[in-house]
């Protein structure tokens, strides 16, 4: 770390070797960020193995049947358990979830990016960050002894007059709060920061070389939204509903306040009744012996479920992303 | 493109004078909406409570909401034309999915601050549940023993996740690794990572083996409930934090390499300062996010009505599953007890939030005053 100024008559220095292996200081950096970058690969293993490790016993009792029983009873004489009740009902309420916060979320990204002017924008961004942070134990109190009875004569009305559309079907004087529909709708706004956020970013990354064309050519916002944002942003979309989907097929905390948590495979949405494997895990939380066992089962399909969902997001989104650097 | 191009000639001979307007909105514009949305309030207000039977106020707003677009529509086109009100109709939807965004919050907010403080006393920040019977009125005893324990909890957490995340996203931002893209991947996967699962990994790793061997360490305590905690909060922190050391300009970088430094001092003396208050953000950011996790604690610190200092050993409670126990009661005094924990959980949210903003103001704030130093010197 020496630097030598050439003083006036003398012969410049020598040309000094450059030498351009890694120091040892830097071995050791690269050493030790590589550790630390390595922790969570090994984390993500970790988790995986332990969860199959105590589910064995379980999933060498039922077998394959596992994947194909609705009802889960560990505690009597012959035990009869599966995931398949569970599964089915995670599914419902992140599909109804994704239903009901993809359009919002496009809507509220399209006001951030292209209608809000620029101090608005910061707050509603923030704002979306500030949701964010919002626990899902607040929103499943606020759904269940807020939401869910204010909801309840929406649905009634629904079911009494549109029974002739399977979706809305229910029984007779079937009771209508704990329903996957307010679980979805509930999980619907945990859902939506991430998918704003997804989208809001890809969305902001339209050239704006090809709105101010399209504004140019005398049309109107709309006009330019529908030309040139949203084909642009349509793998952002995507990306961000898969994303979206792997939160809400997580979602614990809100469901297990909302729903029965009694698996079974429910067909009829606006009525009370399933369970999702989150929200019966959290449910029974304490639970032993062989009944452990079939939970960490069904935790550990969860968890190959949201990781294979995330993983094809975010795919989707840097895929999506690659192109967004060309700018005509 | 309908909509940008009209068919280029045909309509400006046919209206020569009249300019297209495609995006101002005048006074006129704001009058002639706020009389749409009273007018289909009204229309509302009149078909479904004096003719029909309204099945709740949701259904009100569903029906106004879907009149009041109608009209929007068909006085725009009216005025100004088909182009001018279907991009009418499209800001005012765009506007109400802005809207869709903010009012599930404020409604959370104003129930919960409605439902709790009335039930808040300052007693709730000294004492525990120790002396309280479940009949009692919800103002006795208090939650020090959760807020004890989220705290500890929280900031052992911490412990882990700082060093940890920081490393992992220098490594993705200052190495040229070959594992760095697979590391990448599997933090944003992990980031989705159901936090329940957390719970879960930490029961089957350690408390089950420990169980069986009668440890004491390795039950149901506030550390085990740190190690779940750390699960969930490393991959959050590490992509908050990678995004910020992003932003760091190469410049900087090149410039203290071509001054002979390594590349661990760069990152030590160049790149963290830098980074400094966005780093620090996005911790405050990581905190706010896993004050309110309850899924992790439930197979971990699982919870106690008594006041447990030590998190080594013992169950211990933390607000989060304060909360969710006591709002699953059917006692109405457990029940607001609950709630004022919620309160209270949502304040501490919210302080870190505002923390979390002034920190990241600053960063803006002192920019020009850097420059001007630099300048004068």
């Amino acid at each position: 770390m020496t630097i030598t100024t050439a003083r006036a008559g003398e012969p410049p220095p020598a040309r000094r070797p450059i030498d351009d292996a890694p120091s040892r200081v830097d071995k050791v950096f690269r050493r030790v960020t590589t550790g630390g970058g390595i922790t969570v690969l090994v984390l993500l293993v970790v988790i995986g193995f332990f969860l199959t490790l105590q589910s064995a016993p379980a999933l060498r009792y039922a077998g394959f049947g596992f994947f194909s029983t609705v009802e889960f009873n560990t505690t009597a004489d012959s035990p009869v358990f599966g995931v398949l009740g569970m599964l089915t009902g995670t599914i419902t309420v992140a599909l109804i979830a994704v239903f009901i916060a993809v359009p919002i979320s496009v809507l509220a990204a399209l006001f951030i990016t292209d209608y809000a002017g620029t101090r608005l924008r910061g707050l509603l961004t923030g704002l979306v960050d500030l949701l964010a942070a919002i626990p899902s134990l607040l929103y499943g109190l606020w759904g269940f002894s807020f939401l869910a009875p204010q909801v309840e004569p929406v649905t009634a009305w629904l079911s009494r007059n549109f029974s002739w559309i399977p979706l809305f079907a229910t029984k007779e004087n079937a009771t209508l709060t704990q329903s996957m529909f307010v679980a979805g709708l509930v999980v619907s706004l945990m859902v939506l920061p991430i998918t704003t956020s997804i989208i809001r970013e890809v969305f902001a990354q339209t050239p704006p070389g090809e709105k101010e064309a399209a504004l140019a050519l005398g049309g109107t916002r709309w006009g330019m939204v529908r030309s040139v944002v949203l084909p642009f942003g349509r793998g952002g979309i995507v990306g961000g509903a898969m994303l979206g989907l792997g939160r809400a097929l997580g979602e614990t905390i809100a469901v297990s306040l909302l729903l029965p948590q009694l698996p079974s495979i429910v067909t009829h949405v606006l009525e009370s009744g399933g369970a999702t494997i989150s929200g019966f895990i959290a449910h029974n939380a304490g639970i032993s012996g062989l009944g452990l066992n079939a939970m960490m089962a069904a935790g550990l399909v969860l968890f190959l479920f949201t990781l294979a969902t995330n993983f094809s997001a975010s795919i989707i989104i840097s895929r999506s992303r690659s192109g967004a650097g060309v700018d005509a | 493109m309908a909509t940008l191009l009209d068919k280029p000639v045909a309509p400006a001979r046919r209206v020569p004078k009249a300019k297209r307007r495609t995006a101002v909105s005048t006074p006129e514009d704001r009058l002639v909406t706020l009389g749409c949305a009273a007018s289909a309030s009204l229309l509302t207000w009149f078909v479904l409570h004096l003719l029909l039977d309204s099945p709740g106020w949701l259904a009100d707003l569903v029906v106004a909401y879907a009149i009041f677009l109608g009209m929007l529509y068909l006085v725009f086109r009216d005025r100004l034309g088909k182009l001018a009100a279907m991009d009418r109709l499209v800001t005012t939807i765009v506007f109400t999915g802005a809207l869709g965004l903010l009012l599930p919050l404020l409604f959370l907010l104003v129930y919960i601050v409605v439902k709790g403080a009335p039930h808040l006393r300052l007693d709730f920040f000294v004492e525990d549940q120790s002396a309280v019977s479940p009949v009692d009125p919800s103002t006795e005893g208090g939650g020090l023993h959760a807020i004890i324990g989220t705290l500890e909890q929280t900031a052992m957490a911490l412990l882990f996740v700082v060093p940890l995340g920081l490393l992992t996203a220098i490594f993705l931002n200052e190495t040229r690794s070959r594992l760095r893209k697979p590391v990448r991947v599997f933090v944003d996967a992990m980031s989705g990572l159901p936090s329940i699962v957390a719970g879960l990994f930490v029961y089957a790793a350690l408390i089950i083996p420990g169980a069986v061997r009668g440890s004491s360490f390795f039950n149901y305590s506030g550390f085990m409930a740190c190690i779940a905690l750390t699960v969930v909060m490393l991959p959050t922190v590490t992509r908050t934090v990678d995004v910020v050391l992003r932003l760091v300009p190469d410049g900087l970088r090149e410039a203290s390499l071509a001054l002979g430094a390594s590349r661990a001092r760069t990152v030590w003396s160049v790149v963290l300062p830098t980074a400094r208050t966005g780093v620090t953000t996005a911790i405050i950011l990581g905190i706010a996010r896993v004050v309110g996790e309850t899924a992790p604690l439930l197979f971990t610190a699982a919870g106690s009505t008594l006041l447990n200092l030590n998190p080594f050993a013992g169950q211990q409670e933390a607000l989060p599953l304060f909360v969710y126990r006591y709002v699953q009661t059917s006692v109405e005094a457990q029940r607001e007890r609950g709630y004022v924990g919620a309160l209270v959980l949502i304040i501490i949210i919210f302080v870190l939030f505002a923390v979390a903003r002034i920190v990241g103001r600053n960063r803006t704030a002192r920019k020009p005053r850097r420059t001007r130093t630099r300048e004068s010197s």
